[in-house]
């Protein structure tokens, strides 16, 4: 064994490990990298996607017979969650239509639920009353679950299938027929 | 792999050297270089090569190379600058009004030039994809070219001889030759560099006297803050590591505070606006130019903390766990949280009361009175004497829209009413509309009407919600940066080469800054001696 033969295995050696450092310092450095671009393009998104999960929530029902309206005891039905407040025009504009399907759609297993974010209990009612409205109507007054939903615009409504995926976010008002065609994609088959 | 075989002493150097880390001797690489033979030596990291010019074979090792190349680190700075510069031409999308469509407000505000701005991505430059790309290629490169350069760098300046060929120290920019040094004066000029704080090395006559070497790491010491800051940045986007967030509370309203996962609550028991005395002297003239100076703002407010776990909706069950004042500047801190004071507004009402009086009457004396509190109205108030009044409406903002009355929020700024008031003993009400500054009957005949008597306001705080655990990074990060620039900046390696020939003395100076400086030690140096001063031979060759 020479010495020709040492300082080449040597060599090799020292060129292996330094590949082997290079790699690693790099990946290490492209790992950072990646993470800074996701994390920047995720920031801003909103917490609740197309094809989430619903985000369970309990809230205060101010007609119908039920005192409150638990999300999770809606589980098996497709259920429309309507973001709306007496101040917000469109959403004004839209409830005629919610009431007008309501029936139709309660028969074959959709629920329509209307989150109003308004701060008093008094002008939900009176807003009830004017519109006859019959679909649950529960009272977001501190704005929780509109966070929890990350909900911008009112009115943005979410349709929910009955395994409780997300399948259809809509910000701004609906028409009659976009509606139907909404809740017919929900409907429990 | 190429080795350079130094012909002086035979010692083989790796790829890319150009000085003999055993001798000193300078290696010639090609022809071209005889040119420079006479030539002063680049004495860049001390004639060691760089490790990325030593081999360019797989793709790390070109990846490795790219990112080693100073070339591509300045580029890279001076497009991050341009970018840098770009984005302050107008005003980011964050500092734009929040109630306009940001694509509308970019061409009407500034035309054409605003749209392509607008459409380019501008208006969020800084938070941009390739921006953060820029600056991530920025500290890769950093890091790659501290590693590449300051590695060969120590180890040639951890192993350097005091021996050098003569060559080294005829191409050195200050040079002189004594052809007569005697036996005192090389003792002289031993001491006299020690006594100058100079460490003296000897080998076999050939001696090294070097100092302030630890000033050669500045620029690495410099480095590595600046990793460490990026990192801590990098830190930022980690919702455990750092929040940011702001919250409105109403007085006497409890909120949960945004970013902590419901954990904790906020209740705002009262906020303070106090304004600077108008009747001390110290104070009146500026407030009668200036109008009033606000001199605190302050947040009286109780931390709640949620026991057990809710559902979203559900009313907690809040354990208090602090209680205190949060002014300017002064956050009421609670397990790594930080509320601080940072808005107000006064403008909202939380009550106000009625009176009902007769229509005709003059004094408008009350028969009956009511307070309506906004945050929680009823349908109906029973009152004395047999009155009743109903609220048909409320809007808590109100304003005609095309004659029809609506609320423009929630926020009870501007609230209206219509009431039914129901007189003792009649089934019929009569229809009143009242509000701030306005009481109208809205039936001409009617007998009753409703007047305003007083309202209670309140104020609205806005605090800001803050966790930064990064920030004794980036600090950390900021001064090692700081000390490595003054390492680097005030302080020099010098170092004086002195090499026996016959009887005489060849002597050579390196610095890395400050040959003014060096120049002027040496000369004190050599002041009791009869030892020639050093020659600067890049001037004698201009």
């Amino acid at each position: 064994m020479s010495k020709i033969e040492d300082a080449n295995i040597r060599k090799r050696n020292k060129k292996r490990n330094r590949l082997i450092f290079r790699t690693i310092i790099l990946l290490v450095l492209l790992a950072a990298l990646v993470f800074a671009l996701v994390s920047n393009l995720t920031k801003e998104k909103s917490m609740i996607e197309k094809g989430d999960q619903a985000i369970p929530f309990v809230l205060k029902q101010l007609n119908g017979s039920n005192d409150t309206l638990n999300l999770s005891d809606l589980e098996g039905k497709g259920i429309m969650l309507n973001f709306w407040a007496t101040y917000c025009k469109p959403c004004e504009q839209e409830m005629p239509y919610m009431e007008s399907l309501y029936p139709v759609y309660k028969e074959k297993g959709v629920e329509i639920v209307a989150v109003s974010v308004d701060a008093t209990e008094l002008v939900i009612n009176r807003f009830v009353e004017k519109y006859q409205l019959s679909f649950p109507i529960v009272h977001d007054r501190d704005g929780q679950v509109m966070d929890a939903y990350n909900i911008g615009p009112l009115p943005t409504t979410l349709f929910i299938n009955p395994d409780g995926e997300v399948v259809e976010i809509v910000k701004g008002p609906l028409t009659l027929s976009r509606l139907e065609g909404y809740l017919q994609q929900i409907q429990p088959k | 792999m190429r080795k350079l075989t130094c012909d002086a002493c035979g010692h083989v150097n790796p790829q890319g050297t150009s000085i003999c880390s055993e001798c000193g001797k300078p290696l010639q690489i090609d022809s071209n270089d005889i040119e420079s033979n006479k030539s002063l030596l680049n004495m860049r990291y001390d004639g060691s090569a760089v490790r990325s010019k030593t081999h360019n074979k797989s793709i790390v090792d070109k990846i490795w190379n790219f990112f080693s190349s100073v070339k591509i680190g300045v580029t890279l700075i001076v497009i991050t600058l341009i970018a840098s510069a770009v984005g302050t031409i107008l005003p980011q999308e964050m500092y734009i009004p929040p109630n306009v469509q940001p694509a509308d407000h970019y061409k009407d505000e500034y035309g054409i030039f605003g749209q392509i701005y607008y459409q380019l991505g501008f208006h969020n430059l800084y938070s941009s994809w390739w921006y953060m790309i820029l600056i991530a290629l920025i500290g890769i490169s950093i890091f790659i070219v501290s590693i590449d350069r300051g590695v060969p760098l120590y180890r040639a300046l951890t192993n350097q001889k005091p021996t050098r060929h003569e060559s080294f120290l005829k191409r050195q920019k200050l040079f002189s030759e004594t052809d007569f040094v005697s036996q005192d004066d090389q003792e002289n000029i031993i001491f006299s560099l020690k006594k100058h704080r100079y460490k003296v090395r000897e080998e076999n006559g050939h001696i090294l006297a070097e100092k302030g070497r630890f000033s050669r790491w500045g620029p690495y010491v410099n480095h590595l803050g600046l990793i460490i800051f990026l990192f801590g940045s990098l830190l930022r986007f980690i919702p455990f590591m750092h929040i940011d967030d702001f919250v409105w509370i109403r007085e006497g309203d409890t909120v949960v505070i945004p970013k902590t996962d419901g954990e904790y609550y906020v209740k705002n028991e009262n906020f303070i606006l106090e304004t600077y005395d108008e009747e001390d002297e110290r104070f009146s003239e500026a407030i009668k130019n200036k109008g009033m100076v606000a001199s605190n703002y302050q947040t009286d407010v109780v931390i709640y903390k949620s026991t057990g776990t809710q559902l979203i909706g559900q009313d907690p069950d809040l354990a208090e766990i602090k209680q205190g004042s949060i002014r300017v500047n002064h956050p009421i801190k609670f397990d790594g949280y930080a509320l601080y004071q940072s808005s107000y507004q006064q403008n909202e009402f939380s009550s106000i009361s009625f009176k009902i009086h007769k229509a005709e009457d003059k004094d408008e004396k009350a028969l009956a009175n009511f307070t309506v509190d906004l945050t929680k109205p009823q349908s109906l108030y029973e009152l004395e004497n047999g009155y009743r009044v109903e609220i048909d409406q409320y809007f808590p903002e109100y304003f005609l829209d095309e004659g029809v009355p609506r609320s423009k929020s929630k926020y009870p700024r501007n609230p209206a009413f219509v009431f039914f008031v129901y007189p003792p003993n009649q089934g019929e009400p009569e229809i009143s509309f009242a509000g701030i500054g306005r009481n109208v009957s809205s039936g001409e005949g009617n007998e009753y009407k409703v007047g305003l008597t007083g309202f209670e306001m309140r104020d609205v705080t806005g605090l800001s919600v803050k966790r930064d655990y990064t920030l004794p990074i980036l600090g950390l990060g900021a001064a090692i940066f700081m000390i490595g620039v003054i390492q680097g900046m005030y302080w020099q390696h010098r170092r004086i080469w002195l090499h026996p020939k016959g009887n005489g003395l060849m002597i050579a100076a390196h610095t890395n800054k400050n040959w003014y400086g060096l120049k002027n030690e040496f000369a004190k140096i050599i002041a009791d001696t009869e030892i020639n001063m050093v020659i600067d031979q890049e001037q004698e060759d201009d």
